[in-house]
């Protein structure tokens, strides 16, 4: 090979190298090319897909105010740790300064964080108090962020746990009001969309989608004085008798508003860990009892309206004994000849039986039925019970005679207060809420006011001196209501020794503001009779809640001078 | 004579040089969140390494070519050294750690191997016949192999590569180059069986990134994005997101393309290869105009060896090759290869400042 052959063969050679590398660099710029133009839309929306992200942002919940403004539930301020699980399983060197913080276990911290894996959010620990939140900052650990989220905190805490209800973790109602009135109350969350780099901090945001807006406030018909006068009389009378359970509400008679409402035993909702959830049971609402004497007026009221009898009509209850069917109906003792009011004042099963055995039963469901019995409220609680109310297509005579005085009937706490809504506010029944009121509504006429003012008097002589409910006496005050004390249904029978006592009432009986029903379930401890046990309740509660009202005396002369046949009403 | 031919220095290479230079200092800046330390680091390093760079190109090549062979012989006792006592960083064992800095030997066997087969060439007619070809062949393996067992595959193919582009150059017969294209097609089930299983990973990943798009695949789909999210304009100095909210592994090292591509889009990747265009053109033509074998060879060859880097690198980036931990020469953030190869620069200088002028 000549030496110039060889040389043209190393150009050779370089020429193709020169080529090849050409080509090499002409490969990558069209790489470039189709990367950077051609797939750029798609490549970008992929890179945009990994570090856009839309968070949430929490407002706080509508407050729960009292008929005055008093907050019943108010939401605070708190934070939230959570870990971006990559990010945190990395440093886990740095641990332990938190998790003491905290009060977490490590080896529980490390099972969730597995359970976690390729995620991009986990709580660590939910609200947490500023102070420590202020430190979980200050350890400045990667992957480790707060949260801002709303405690609900509930002032007047077990005093009205069961009527305001409570929230979860998330803010949401879970029982009473705040179940109700979820809607109003919560809180709309906002959304961002935000850039967060690959240990999910927040570099940027974007674009605000919607601002966080904080919820509604609630005003309720309660009144926090009451409702805490209330609370305190029912616990010690609960306690006092020994009671299994007890309940108590407080209406507005005129307006129909709810101004207490309590149930024993109570819970705090601020605390709620290790409680039976059948503490969260609003008995006043979900709890039936057969009412017992405390039907009698309404019996009377039908009486009344028939026509057939009169203030002043008589009844035999000789000789304190009634057979109707199969059933002998019992009286205390023989009372005799009784006036319609007597058979209230002396409670008489015998009277109210054959006043009903003359009685139409149609025109006695109907009045049953107007006044709010096997019906629902309205209050809106939740788990509320309708009661039972048979209809009187069904009734045989028994059940007729039993009904009068309040078996074979079962109705809520609530139903019962609504019903002597209708005793106390002259024959017109008010719808019932507990929202505050502030426009009159209309209510629904069920009786005339005549026979409405009657009955109020009968239940004036029920209360006095002579009769069953003299405990529910206030000072200054006149009172009208009416004691009840049924056996207890146990599976199906009554029970010999266990009772519902129960009281239920309106004062100042001339012109009745207030109206309330106490129930005491199976008081065991010295008395058992409503008189005895329920109507303390209901004197200790009006005489401050008829002050706190500025709700003036209708006594003006000394304290039982009203009890006195002197006014010419009372029958002979 | 110019400043610049006293020091021995080629002043278009050494243009081209300094354009890479001022594009590793300000895409490292952005890269490192605008942490100077980052860039200063880089400055520093690149002019240690153009003073390397000036230091080796005061020997003439002849000289050179005398110490090749101790070149070789000392980067081979390093490897086996490292074999047997070297510092395991992340999962490998390359590191010879001197006290004060940490040393790849397999960098010196990216210059020897080049030097001692040029030498071994440059001293025999060529084109080479057989026998010499399998001695340089033998030189190029033993290195290779101690490389590949520390594993690392991808030095290991550039040094074996950077011997094979000096047998190329060399002029051997057309018939011995297909037969060991041939061998090394054949040797690749083979050799597949050997491969660490992080390694199969990375090339089957090279074919379907999106299998395992948070393991295996990651720094492929993300360095894409990142590259096609630069579009014609780019988003402009410091604006790449990718990389300023972490998705971007590597960013300052092996990915730095990703960055730069992302910021500075279409446009500025041509300016780029531009740059290294006119740098292996400028190596080529030193290469040709060389005045003995040895010298052609070698800057053939250290041309070559770089233009690999280079393509392999942005290959990676762009997801044309597999994951293989080759830096974009000069540019990304990294010590002992950016000696190295400002050394091969330097030799490349030498050739072309040292040559004698005669007219032909």
């Amino acid at each position: 090979m000549t030496r110039n052959a060889r040389r043209n063969r190393g150009i050779l050679r370089y020429w193709m190298v020169l080529g090849v590398l050409m080509t090499a660099f002409a490969s990558l710029a069209m790489r470039a090319v189709y990367l950077q133009t051609l797939s750029s839309n798609y490549l970008q929306r992929q890179g945009d897909a990994r570090y856009l992200r839309t968070v949430t942002d929490n407002a706080h919940r509508g407050m729960i105010l009292d008929r005055n403004g008093e907050p019943f539930a108010v939401s605070t301020p708190v934070e939230s740790v959570w870990a971006h699980p990559a990010t945190f399983a990395e440093v886990r060197r740095e641990w332990r300064p938190l998790l003491t913080l905290l009060g977490l276990n490590a080896t529980e911290v490390a099972r969730q964080l597995r359970k976690h894996t390729g995620r991009e959010f986990m709580y660590l620990k939910r609200h947490i108090p500023p102070d420590i939140a202020e430190r979980v900052t200050a350890l400045n650990i990667p992957g480790v962020y707060l949260q801002r989220e709303y405690r609900r905190y509930y002032p007047t805490g077990a005093v009205s746990g069961h009527v305001i209800g409570f929230t979860d973790i998330d803010d949401q109602g879970q029982e009473g009001l705040e179940l109700t009135y979820n809607d109003r109350l919560r809180a709309t969350q906002g959304t961002r969309r935000v850039l967060k780099d690959l240990h999910g901090n927040i570099v940027e945001t974007v674009e605000i989608v919607s601002l966080p807006v904080p919820g509604r406030d609630l005003v309720i018909s309660i009144d926090k004085r009451i409702q805490y006068l209330t609370y305190r009389e029912l616990k010690s009378a609960m306690q006092r008798y020994g009671a299994h359970a007890a309940t108590a509400v407080v209406l507005d008679a005129q307006s129909g508003e709810v101004l207490a409402l309590v149930n024993q035993p109570a819970f705090n909702p601020n605390n709620r860990t290790n409680l039976r959830s059948t503490l969260f049971r609003n008995r006043a609402v979900t709890d039936v009892f057969e009412p017992g004497s405390t039907m009698k007026p309404f019996t009377i009221a039908v009486a009344l309206e028939s026509g057939l009898f009169g203030y002043d009509s008589k009844i035999d209850t000789t000789p304190g004994r009634f057979q109707v069917g199969s059933k002998i109906i019992h009286d205390a003792r023989n009372y005799g000849l009784l006036s319609l009011g007597q058979v209230i004042e002396k409670s008489s099963n015998v009277g109210a039986a054959r006043i009903a055995m003359a009685l139409d039963k149609e025109r006695m469901w109907s009045m049953f039925r107007n006044v709010g019995f096997g019906e629902t409220t309205g209050s809106q609680l939740p788990a509320e019970s309708a009661g039972l109310l048979n209809l009187p297509s069904r009734w045989v005579p028994m059940d007729q005679a039993h009904v009068a005085f309040g078996y074979g009937i079962s109705v809520t706490a609530l139903q019962l207060a609504r019903a002597y809504t209708a005793l106390a506010n002259d024959g017109v029944v008010m719808p019932l809420t507990l929202l505050r009121r502030d426009h009159a509504v209309h209510g629904l006429r069920v009786m005339s006011a005549v026979t409405a003012r009657h009955i109020r008097d009968m239940l004036e002589l029920a209360v006095s001196e002579a009769g069953t409910g003299t405990e529910a006496q206030v000072q200054h005050y006149r009172v009208a209501g009416k004691t009840g004390t049924v056996h207890k249904l146990v599976a199906g029978d009554y029970a010999e020794d266990r009772y519902i006592a129960s009281f239920a009432g309106m004062a100042p009986a001339s012109r009745p503001r207030l109206v309330m029903v106490v129930t005491m379930d199976e008081p065991s401890e010295g008395a058992h009779f409503g008189g005895q046990v329920a109507a303390p309740v209901f004197s200790g509660v009006m005489s401050g809640a008829l002050r706190l009202l500025n709700v003036p005396p209708d006594t003006p002369t000394e304290r039982f001078q009203w009890a006195a046949p002197a006014d010419g009403r009372s029958p002979t | 004579m110019t400043v610049l031919e006293r020091l021995h220095l080629d002043k278009p290479f050494m243009a081209g040089l300094l354009i890479l230079a001022v594009l590793s200092i300000v895409v490292l800046y952005s890269a490192s969140a605008g942490e100077a330390r980052v860039a200063l680091g880089q400055g520093l390093r690149l002019m240690v390494g153009f003073g390397i760079m000036l230091a080796i190109a005061q020997i003439p090549p002849t000289q050179l070519a005398r110490w090749s062979p101790y070149i070789y012989a000392v980067g081979l006792v390093l490897l086996i050294i490292v074999m047997i006592i070297g510092a395991t960083g992340k999962g490998a064992q390359r590191w010879l750690n001197l006290g004060v800095l940490n040393f790849q030997p397999s960098e010196i066997m990216k210059i020897g191997v080049p030097m001692v087969v040029a030498y071994y060439f440059s001293r025999r007619s060529l084109p080479p016949r057989l026998p010499a070809i399998a001695t340089a062949v033998t030189l190029m393996l033993v290195p290779t192999v101690l490389i590949a067992r520390q594993p690392d595959l991808g030095t290991a193919i550039l040094v074996m590569t950077s011997g094979v582009m000096v047998l190329f150059l060399a002029g051997i017969n057309w018939r011995w180059m297909a037969l060991m294209l041939g061998t090394f097609a054949a040797s690749v089930p083979v050799a597949w069986a050997y491969l660490h299983d992080y390694q199969k990973q990375r090339i089957l990943t090279l074919f379907s990134p999106e299998a395992d798009p948070l393991g295996t695949g990651y720094h492929i789909i993300q360095s894409m994005i990142a590259v096609g999210s630069g579009g014609l304009y780019g988003k402009g100095w410091f604006n790449s997101t990718q990389t300023h909210l972490e998705y971007l592994p590597e960013s300052s090292t092996d990915f730095v393309f990703a960055v730069f591509a992302e910021e500075f889009g279409l446009i500025g990747i041509f300016v780029m290869f531009a740059a290294y265009l006119f740098v292996v053109l400028r190596g080529l033509t030193i290469a040709f105009n060389a005045q003995d074998s040895y010298a052609r060879l070698l800057a053939g060859s250290l041309t070559l060896t770089f233009f690999l880097y280079f393509f392999v690198n942005i290959g990676m980036v762009t997801g044309i090759l597999p994951v293989v931990g080759v830096p974009l020469p000069i540019v990304s953030y990294g010590g002992s290869s950016l000696v190295t190869l400002m050394a091969g620069f330097g030799i490349l200088m030498s050739i072309q400042t040292h040559r004698k002028i005669v007219q032909t």
